[in-house]
């Protein structure tokens, strides 16, 4: 009878924005169970956010994560304006948008890149990366910082694109339209990368609809969900792009939701340099009333919820927040039963919160350290090396 | 903020099986519906069966009245929005658990459950999601009378 074994998966990892543990129960080399625990990061924002002016809340929510450092704010702005009723101008949203956009592309190439690394392809790793620096240098224009952009404000946008630097984004774009098609051609005919990513960590309909799972890992499983199609928000409902949507629910349908979305976010881009209007980027908010707003907005990992309720003071009486990863996480337990050790790690990152902490993870048996983390993230790049060399 | 509503008619066929809520329309894409608490469970598991919407989130809150517990619900195809609020009286803190039919309930409760100090009744498992293992089982920080400073757990 095959005795079942504990793999700890975390909690820390400097790399990782979320820590969490992932107690991966095994018999023999097959993944039977999974434990999350998580909490290791929990900085009582809900708390912090009713104890700060409606003003200063967008600097602390865009600190909640460190890649989407947009939407947090972005979606709290929103629901501050849905409390009280109000739209930013014109500008402003077309601003937020292309914002917003670009970090959705630099975002996917981040887990385009992490998803090569684990599997042992680091020159899909370094390439990607490298790829993804001219989007973080326009935020640097843009808004002056490669991340924590500080863009969205209550009743508008904080900077202005200014009309010259139109020309430098789409430069940008041309490029990663060119890369990115390049990647989808790399990584979706590889045949190993297909061996690795195809049929492994199925995540099926019906358990996304009951995980209430959000964003690529939805639309991956044929949940056909997003934001920005179904509840348009600023001026979403202007530009016209396509939703992307497979049915296998395997890593292999999630990397190409993600690489086809990047050329969705160049579409949506170029229409708002087109159609951005002259104009006021903000309107004076001087007062928040009493009442209640939410905010919705498609982060790269999917729909983050904010809600807000205040009394009429200057600060929010309770400030909800649930990030899309909250959601996705837990569906974990369903997509990696059934998979392989070696699998695990990857099935894991698919769902991109997880930059497994592989590193450090470690194989115990009866009290003794039988494999470390660095050991399973080998024992995946030797499973492609198997698959490459064709034994 | 009455606008009409795309969605009457879903608001309506929910009327018509609980005739006690009270519905708000604060915006087209934003409706709000108040019911009494032991019915809440019913309604959820109604607009998530019948209705294919899709637990959002919860939020709880502490208010004068007791605790409110919001949970919400989006029905994608239309892109509508519903909040469901119920209030749980303080000196009675349970609501049922939407856990038992609905697995993206689970993480939602539990967070509520060791944050604002609610219980819902018949959670698979209502251990602490957040906060570390040496967290007072007393002390839940979304509380009104809440403070920070005194001993949060971190050994101050």
């Amino acid at each position: 009878m095959a005795t079942k074994r504990v793999i700890p998966i975390g909690p820390y990892h400097p790399l990782q924005e979320e820590p969490e543990l992932f107690k991966l129960i095994v018999e023999g080399e097959k993944v039977v169970d999974l434990e999350i625990n998580i909490g290791y990061n929990h900085r009582g924002h809900e708390y912090i956010s009713t104890k700060k002016t409606f003003d200063q809340v967008p600097f602390v929510v865009e600190r909640i994560c460190g890649i989407c450092s947009n939407s947090h704010p972005y979606a709290y702005c929103m629901a501050v304006e849905d409390l009280m009723g109000i739209k930013p101008p014109p500008r402003a949203q077309y601003i937020r948008m292309i914002i917003a956009e670009l970090e959705r592309i630099h975002s996917h190439f981040l887990w385009l890149g992490l998803a090569g690394h684990f599997i042992g392809y680091n020159t899909v790793w370094m390439w990607v990366w490298r790829y993804r620096e001219p989007v973080l240098d326009l935020f640097e224009i843009i808004v002056g910082n490669r991340n924590h952009y500080a863009l969205p404000k209550i009743g508008g946008a904080r900077r202005d694109i200014q009309p010259e630097d139109y020309l430098r984004i789409e430069r940008v774009l041309d490029q990663l339209e060119e890369k990115t098609r390049m990647f989808t051609g790399a990584v979706l005919d590889d045949p190993v990368i297909r061996a690795r990513f195809e049929n492994v960590g199925i995540l099926n309909q019906k358990d996304a609809i009951a995980y209430g799972v959000v964003g690529p890992i939805a639309r991956s499983s044929g949940v056909a969900i997003d934001v920005r199609k179904d509840d348009p928000y600023d001026a979403y409902d202007q530009v016209s792009w396509d939703e992307i949507i497979a049915t296998e629910g395997d890593i292999l349908a999630k990397a190409k939701i993600r690489l086809l979305e990047c050329f969705e976010s160049i579409k949506i881009i170029r229409q708002c340099l087109k159609k951005i209007p002259a104009g006021p980027i903000e309107i004076r908010v001087d007062q928040v009333p009493a009442g209640e707003g939410i905010g919705r907005h498609e982060a790269p990992r999917g729909e983050v919820i904010h809600y807000v309720r205040g009394d009429g003071s200057n600060m929010p009486i309770r400030h909800k927040i649930r990030a899309p990863s909250f959601m996705n996480i837990a569906a974990n337990v369903v997509a990696v039963k059934g998979c392989s050790i070696a699998d695990a790690a990857l099935v894991l990152a698919a769902m991109d919160p997880c930059y497994c902490c592989t590193e450090r993870t470690a194989v115990y048996e009866n009290g003794k350290r039988k494999m470390r983390g660095s050991e399973l993230l080998k024992l995946s790049r030797e499973k492609t090396e198997r698959i490459r060399s064709g034994r | 903020m009455n606008e009409p509503t795309p969605n009457a008619e879903f608001i309506n066929s929910i009327a018509v099986k609980f005739p006690d809520i009270s519905v708000k329309v604060y915006s087209p894409r934003r409706v709000y519906i108040r019911i009494e608490r032991d019915l809440a469970f019913d309604l959820a598991r109604y607009l998530y069966r019948e209705k294919g919407c899709r637990l959002s989130t919860a939020t709880g809150i502490d208010t004068r009245d007791g605790f409110e517990i919001l949970y919400h619900f989006s029905h994608d195809p239309t892109g509508v929005y519903y909040t469901v609020k119920t209030i749980v009286p303080k000196d009675d803190p349970k609501v049922r658990s939407l856990a038992v039919f609905l697995p993206a309930a689970n993480w939602i409760e539990r967070e509520i459950r060791e944050l604002l100090g609610v219980e819902f009744v018949g959670h698979p498992n209502p251990a602490p999601l957040l906060t570390p293992e040496d967290w007072p089982a007393d002390k839940y920080p979304l509380r009104r009378d809440y403070d920070a400073g005194e001993g949060s757990g971190n050994g101050d």
